[in-house]
């Protein structure tokens, strides 16, 4: 039962207290580029869920297994980097050739995803977090949840940005980040939510 | 392009955070602190600097359908190396900066100078290129991450500003505080340039490091920069 409730703290966390986007800054790109639209935003974030598992169930037995039992810890960003954009790649042909329906709504998404800081991140931080393989998923998972969030929210939030009217040097960009940061002020509620889930 | 005008145009005209767009999530994420911006500012120059002159050193050996591929092989190299001589010979900078720093490899910053500049020119005019972005995005992370520190801590460099110490506005230093302050500062940027900067700017997929991949869906990427 504590195992369960162990996890069901990391899924929270994630989701909410150390939101990637809003709190770590991680995946800022995505967030801005394609939270224009709410359709957009789901279809982007659904494939980062799906990238961010993929990725972590891939690198936490390549780092455990393969680097840290052979000493080598120290390639592991030119590795994980390596495996994720094969990863990338590998999916998508997959999806191409069996589950065509779903390569048409997430397969737009995959090569930017890539690049994307946010998955390297989770891999990375599963690592020096110390977690083990199902904390490391469940980890990926609240975080994909996480990320999410924050595009449904500020996609709803961008639409009535940019109806308004700003001055003309804040027009555009520098409008959005400062509603990102209202909205990233607004997540700020949720510190000290997890630390009395099951006071 | 004279070399002298090849370096500049990274410090202002072309300021690769201010005015490409690029590099968003160090930018808010190290300018917490004076001193992390230079840290992060110095490695993400040499990172650049090494793979802007090793990918224009070997761009026609490179086949060009997997270009992509062997830049991020090449980066990541770098950036291990820098990784590893942060963690030996500063040590305090390497910790604040923790995973930001493996994160250099995924940075828009030099895979778009690869694949934008890089990828054709030559190995001098390259490494000119690197040398002024590099500038360009640490003085930015220097100017950010003071107004912030100055704002939120009330202090520049670890060292205490009378008057403004005593009054820290602290949600600057936190995640807020950055979208904010970046928000400001574009939109400074704007202002001077009279709109100039952000209207001249590719803000279409053409200045995303992931164009050529993916080619197909230009509509999808809006009119920011996404990785």
């Amino acid at each position: 039962m504590e195992y369960f409730k162990g996890l069901i703290v990391i899924l929270m966390t994630s989701v909410l207290v150390n939101n990637y986007v809003l709190s770590k800054f991680l995946g800022i790109c995505p967030f801005l580029g394609v939270s224009k639209k709410l359709d957009q935003a789901v279809g982007m974030s659904v494939a980062v869920i799906f990238v961010m598992m993929m990725a972590t169930a891939a690198t936490w037995p390549i780092q455990t297994y393969l680097l840290d039992a052979n000493g080598l810890g120290y390639l592991q960003t030119v590795v994980f980097i390596l495996v994720i954009a094969a990863l990338v790649q590998l999916v998508e042909i997959v999806l191409k050739k069996y589950i065509p329906g779903l390569h048409k709504s997430l397969g737009v998404y995959l090569p930017l995803i890539t690049t994307n800081c946010a998955v390297l991140g989770v891999c990375i931080a599963n690592i020096d977090d110390g977690f083990g393989f199902v904390e490391s998923l469940v980890n990926a998972l609240g975080t994909g949840l996480g990320f999410m969030l924050a595009m449904v929210l500020f996609s709803g939030v961008r639409s009535k940005v940019d109806a308004g009217n700003p001055p003309k040097s804040f027009e555009g960009l520098p409008i959005t980040l400062v509603a990102a940061a209202i909205v990233s002020l607004a997540f700020f509620g949720f510190t000290g939510v997890v630390d009395n889930l099951f006071a | 392009m004279s070399k002298l005008q090849n370096f500049l145009k990274g410090i202002i005209k072309e300021n690769p955070v201010l005015v490409l767009v690029l590099g968003t999530c160090p930018t808010l994420a190290v300018t917490t602190q004076a001193s992390n911006a230079i840290g992060m500012g110095l490695a993400a120059t040499f990172v650049l600097l090494c793979s802007n002159m090793a990918i224009s050193a070997l761009r026609n050996i490179i086949p060009d359908k997997v270009r992509i591929p062997c830049y991020i092989v090449l980066i990541a190299g770098f950036v291990t190396i820098v990784e590893l001589v942060m963690e030996a010979f500063a040590y305090e900078i390497y910790e604040a900066l923790g995973i930001f720093l493996s994160l250099i490899v995924v940075n828009c910053i030099i895979l778009g100078r690869a694949e934008m500049y890089a990828s054709k020119h030559g190995v001098v005019d390259s490494a000119i290129d690197a040398l002024g972005m590099g500038v360009g995005f640490t003085l930015t992370l220097l100017v950010m991450a003071s107004i912030r520190e100055i704002l939120g801590n009330g202090t520049w460099f670890g060292m205490p500003i009378p008057v403004l110490v005593d009054n820290k506005i602290s949600i600057m230093t936190m995640a807020p505080g950055g979208f904010f302050v970046f928000g400001c500062l574009i939109a400074l940027v704007n202002k001077i340039t009279k709109g100039k900067a952000i209207k001249k700017k590719e803000f279409s997929c053409a200045g995303c490091p992931c164009s050529p991949v993916c080619h197909k869906e230009h509509q999808e990427c809006g009119e920011e920069v996404v990785r």
